[in-house]
C-alpha cells in the first residue's frame, strides 16, 4: 500500500522547495536581466542581493489588500488561489529523481495538461471579476492565446509519449536513458517550448499582461498578497515549464557522475536561464501575429512531427 | 520561405548578442560607495559667497530673482549705513523644490555672489526642508572666483577708495579740460 | 475510498444544483466547472484515469472556457433578465420530470442487486482499439460533422476586403 510517511515527506520537500525557488526566481530573474542589460540588478540586501525576495515579500504582505467596490467579490478573491493551486498540483506528478515523486500517475502527462488547462480559469475569471476594461481585454487575449496554445502543447508532446509508449512521466524519463528525446523530437521540443512560454505568459507571448498597452492586463486591479500570488504563480509556471521540458525531452534525471537530483536541477536551471534570456532579448509579438504563428506554423509542424513519429514507430515495430 | 528563414535567424542572432553580455562588465556606478566625478562648472546646489575680505558679495539687486525662470528666489534689500554704504539682502530665500538648476541666476549676478556648485545630494523627507534661508545659503568662502571683489573693480566711489583708484582702473577723465 | 466517492458525488450534485438555481450566468458556469472536476474525480476513483483526465482537459479546460468567454461578453444586463425569467412557473415542468427520474433511481436502489463500487483497469488501449476498429464509421462521421463546422466558421470569420489583409 502507500507509504504515508514517505509521501508526506516528499510533498513537504517538493512544496517547500517549489515555493522557495519561485520566490528566489524573482531575484534570479532580476539579476540575470541586469547582467544581460549591462547593469547589476538588486545587489544590496544580503550576499549578492539574495534576500531581495524576502524584502519584496514583507512589502507585499504589509500592503493594503484592496478589493475594488465594482468587482465581483467572491470570484475576485478565489482567482489568485487558482493560479497557485493549479501550478503546485502539477508538481505532484513531476519525477525529480527515481522514487522522488508525490504521485507517479499512469496519466501523468494528461494530468499536467489538465492542470494547465484549468490554470486558464485564473486568467479569464480574474480579468472578468475585476470589472475593468484593461483587465477584461487582457483576459480576452488570454483566452484566445491559452486555448490555441494548449492544443499545440498537447499535440507536440505526444511525439515523446509515442516514443516512450507511456503517459507515465517516470517511464518517459527512463526511455531516455541512452538518447534524449530532443534529438528525434526536435520539432516537438520547439513546439512544446513555445506553447509553454505562451501558457506561462512569458515574453514573447506575454500579451495578456502587456504593460505598455493594458496597464497590467488581467491582474490590473489586484494588489497586496493577491497580486503576490499571481506573481508567484507566474514563476511557478516557469519552474513547471522547465521541469516538464527536462522530463519530456532532455532525459530528466539521467546524466553521468553527478546524483540525479543535481542533474535535474542543473538542466532545469538551464531552461530557466533560457526563458529569462528570451525575455531580455526578444520583443513582444503583435496579437494577430501570435495567433497566426500558432495556427499556421506551430500547429502544422506539430502535426507533421506527430505523424512522422507515429509512422516511424509503427515501421520499426514491423 | 526565405523570409521565414531570415526571421528565425534574426531571432537566434538576437539571442546570441544578448547572451554575449554575460561576459561584459556592468556600466553601473555603485553610487553611494563610488562617487561620480563632477566637473567644477557642474550646476548643483546654489550658494551665496563672500568677498576675499569676508564681506557678503550680494548687493540685493534682484537680478537673480528677475532672471529665475521658475521664480524660486525671493529676497528683500536692506540698508545698513553704519557698516557700509551698499545694500544687502535682509532675507534671501531659495525654494529648491522649484529650482531647475538652470544657472541663469549665476549668469545674471553682477557681483558673482550667487554661484552653483557641484553638489546634488539635497534629498529631504519633508518638502518644506527644501526652502533654504540666507543662513543656509551663505558660505564663508569665495566660491569659484577667489580674487574677485566687485567694489575694488567697479568705477564707483566707496568709503575705502575714490573714483579711479580701483584695480586695473585709469584715473577719471577731466571732461572740463581740453588737454588729453 | 468510498467516503471519497460520496464526498465527490455530493459536491457534484450540489454544484449542479447551483448551476440551475444561480441567476448570474458566469457564476453558474463556474459551478458547472466545479461539478465537472468532481465528476472527473469520480471517474478517477472508479479507475478510469484516462477518462478523468480527458474530462478536465476537454470539458473543464476547453469547452467551459469557451462558454464563459461568450457569457462574459453579455455584461450585467443579463442578470436582470435572468431574474425576471426565473419565475416559479418555470420550475413546474422540469421539477415533474426530475421527480420521475428520482422515482426511477429510488426504485432501482430499493430493488437491490446494485453492483458495489468496482475498480476498473485503465482501458484506454481497449477504447482506442474499439474506436479505430469496429466503430471507425462513428469516428469518421464525427469528423465529417466537425469539418462543416470548421468550414462554416472560416466562412463567417473571413475578411471581406482583400487589401485589409496583412501578412
Amino acid at each position: 500500500m502507500i507509504d504515508w510517511s514517505h509521501t508526506a515527506l516528499t510533498i513537504a520537500v517538493i512544496l517547500g522547495s517549489c515555493l522557495t525557488l519561485a520566490g528566489m526566481l524573482i531575484w534570479v530573474e532580476r539579476r540575470l536581466l541586469g547582467m544581460w542589460q549591462e547593469r547589476y540588478g538588486p545587489n544590496r540586501l544580503g550576499p549578492g542581493g539574495c534576500l531581495q525576495s524576502l524584502a519584496d515579500m514583507i512589502k507585499i504582505f504589509t500592503k493594503e489588500d484592496w478589493i475594488p467596490p465594482f468587482a465581483d467579490k467572491a470570484v475576485f478573491v478565489i482567482t489568485p488561489a487558482i493560479v497557485v493551486i493549479t501550478a503546485l498540483m502539477s508538481f505532484a506528478v513531476i519525477p525529480i529523481a527515481p522514487n522522488f515523486v508525490v504521485a507517479d500517475l499512469n496519466v501523468g502527462v494528461l494530468f499536467f495538461l489538465a492542470m494547465s488547462s484549468l490554470a486558464a480559469y485564473s486568467v479569464i475569471i480574474g480579468g472578468w471579476a475585476s470589472n475593468n476594461k484593461f483587465a477584461f481585454l487582457g483576459s480576452l487575449r488570454a483566452i484566445a492565446q491559452l486555448l490555441s496554445y494548449e492544443v499545440f502543447m498537447g499535440v507536440s508532446l505526444m511525439g515523446a509519449v509515442i516514443l516512450a509508449g507511456s503517459f507515465k512521466l517516470s517511464d518517459i524519463v527512463n526511455a531516455q536513458q541512452h538518447q534524449w528525446f530532443v534529438i528525434p523530437q526536435f520539432l516537438g521540443f520547439l513546439g512544446f517550448f513555445m506553447a509553454g512560454l505562451a501558457e506561462a505568459h512569458r515574453t514573447p507571448f506575454d500579451m495578456p499582461e502587456a504593460e505598455a498597452e493594458l496597464v497590467a492586463g488581467y491582474h490590473s486591479e489586484y494588489s497586496g498578497m493577491k497580486f503576490g500570488m499571481f506573481f508567484v504563480g507566474e514563476y511557478l509556471s516557469i519552474l513547471l515549464l522547465s521541469a516538464m521540458t527536462v522530463i519530456l525531452f532532455f532525459g530528466g534525471w539521467h546524466g553521468p557522475w553527478l546524483p540525479p537530483v543535481v542533474w535535474f536541477g542543473l538542466k532545469m536551471f538551464g531552461f530557466i536561464a533560457l526563458i529569462i534570456l528570451i525575455r531580455a532579448a526578444w520583443p513582444r509579438y503583435r496579437f494577430d501575429q501570435l495567433l497566426s504563428f500558432g495556427w499556421k506554423v506551430v500547429m502544422p509542424l506539430a502535426l507533421i512531427n506527430l505523424l512522422v513519429t507515429g509512422g516511424v514507430v509503427l515501421w520499426r515495430a514491423g | 520561405m526565405m523570409n521565414t528563414w531570415i526571421y528565425a535567424r534574426n531571432l537566434v542572432v538576437g539571442l546570441w548578442i544578448v547572451f554575449k553580455r554575460t561576459f561584459t562588465k556592468p556600466v553601473t556606478v555603485q553610487y553611494p560607495e563610488e562617487q561620480p566625478y563632477l566637473p567644477p562648472r557642474w550646476r548643483g546646489r546654489i550658494v551665496l559667497t563672500r568677498d576675499p575680505d569676508g564681506e557678503e558679495r550680494c548687493v540685493a539687486c534682484y537680478l537673480c530673482s528677475a532672471a529665475c525662470p521658475v521664480d524660486c528666489i525671493s529676497l528683500q534689500a536692506a540698508d545698513n549705513p553704519e557698516a557700509h554704504e551698499r545694500r544687502y539682502p535682509a532675507f534671501f530665500r531659495i525654494n529648491f523644490s522649484r529650482c531647475i538648476y538652470c544657472g541663469m541666476c549665476e549668469e545674471a549676478c553682477p557681483t558673482n555672489a550667487i554661484q552653483l556648485i557641484p553638489d546634488f545630494e539635497q534629498s529631504e523627507y519633508a518638502r518644506r526642508n527644501l526652502v533654504y534661508e540666507k543662513e543656509d545659503l551663505l558660505i564663508s568662502g569665495t566660491g569659484k572666483y577667489h580674487d574677485y571683489n566687485f567694489y575694488r573693480m567697479a568705477g564707483v566711489r566707496t568709503r575705502d577708495k575714490d573714483k579711479g583708484q580701483g584695480e586695473h582702473e585709469l584715473p577719471p577723465v577731466d571732461v572740463k579740460s581740453l588737454m588729453p | 475510498m468510498e467516503i471519497l466517492f460520496y464526498i465527490a458525488a455530493a459536491v457534484t450534485v450540489l454544484a449542479t444544483l447551483r448551476v440551475i438555481t444561480h441567476v448570474h450566468a458566469v457564476h453558474a458556469l463556474l459551478y458547472l466547472v466545479v461539478a465537472l472536476i468532481a465528476l472527473s474525480l469520480i471517474f478517477y476513483l472508479f479507475g478510469a484515469q484516462f477518462a478523468a483526465a480527458l474530462e478536465i482537459i476537454i470539458y473543464g479546460g476547453a469547452i467551459m472556457v469557451l462558454f464563459i468567454f461568450v457569457v462574459m461578453l453579455l455584461g450585467p444586463l443579463a442578470v436582470e433578465q435572468e431574474r425576471t425569467w426565473f419565475s416559479l412557473s418555470a420550475w413546474v415542468g422540469p421539477s415533474i420530470l426530475a421527480l420521475v427520474l428520482l422515482g426511477e433511481v429510488g426504485y432501482l436502489i430499493a430493488s437491490g442487486d446494485h453492483p458495489t463500487m468496482a475498480v476498473a483497469e485503465p482501458r484506454q488501449k481497449a477504447i482506442s482499439i474499439a474506436l479505430y476498429g469496429p466503430y471507425i464509421i462513428g469516428v469518421e462521421l464525427a469528423s465529417m460533422l466537425l469539418l462543416p463546422g470548421l468550414i462554416g466558421a472560416y466562412h463567417l470569420g473571413r475578411r471581406l476586403s482583400s487589401e485589409a489583409r496583412s501578412c
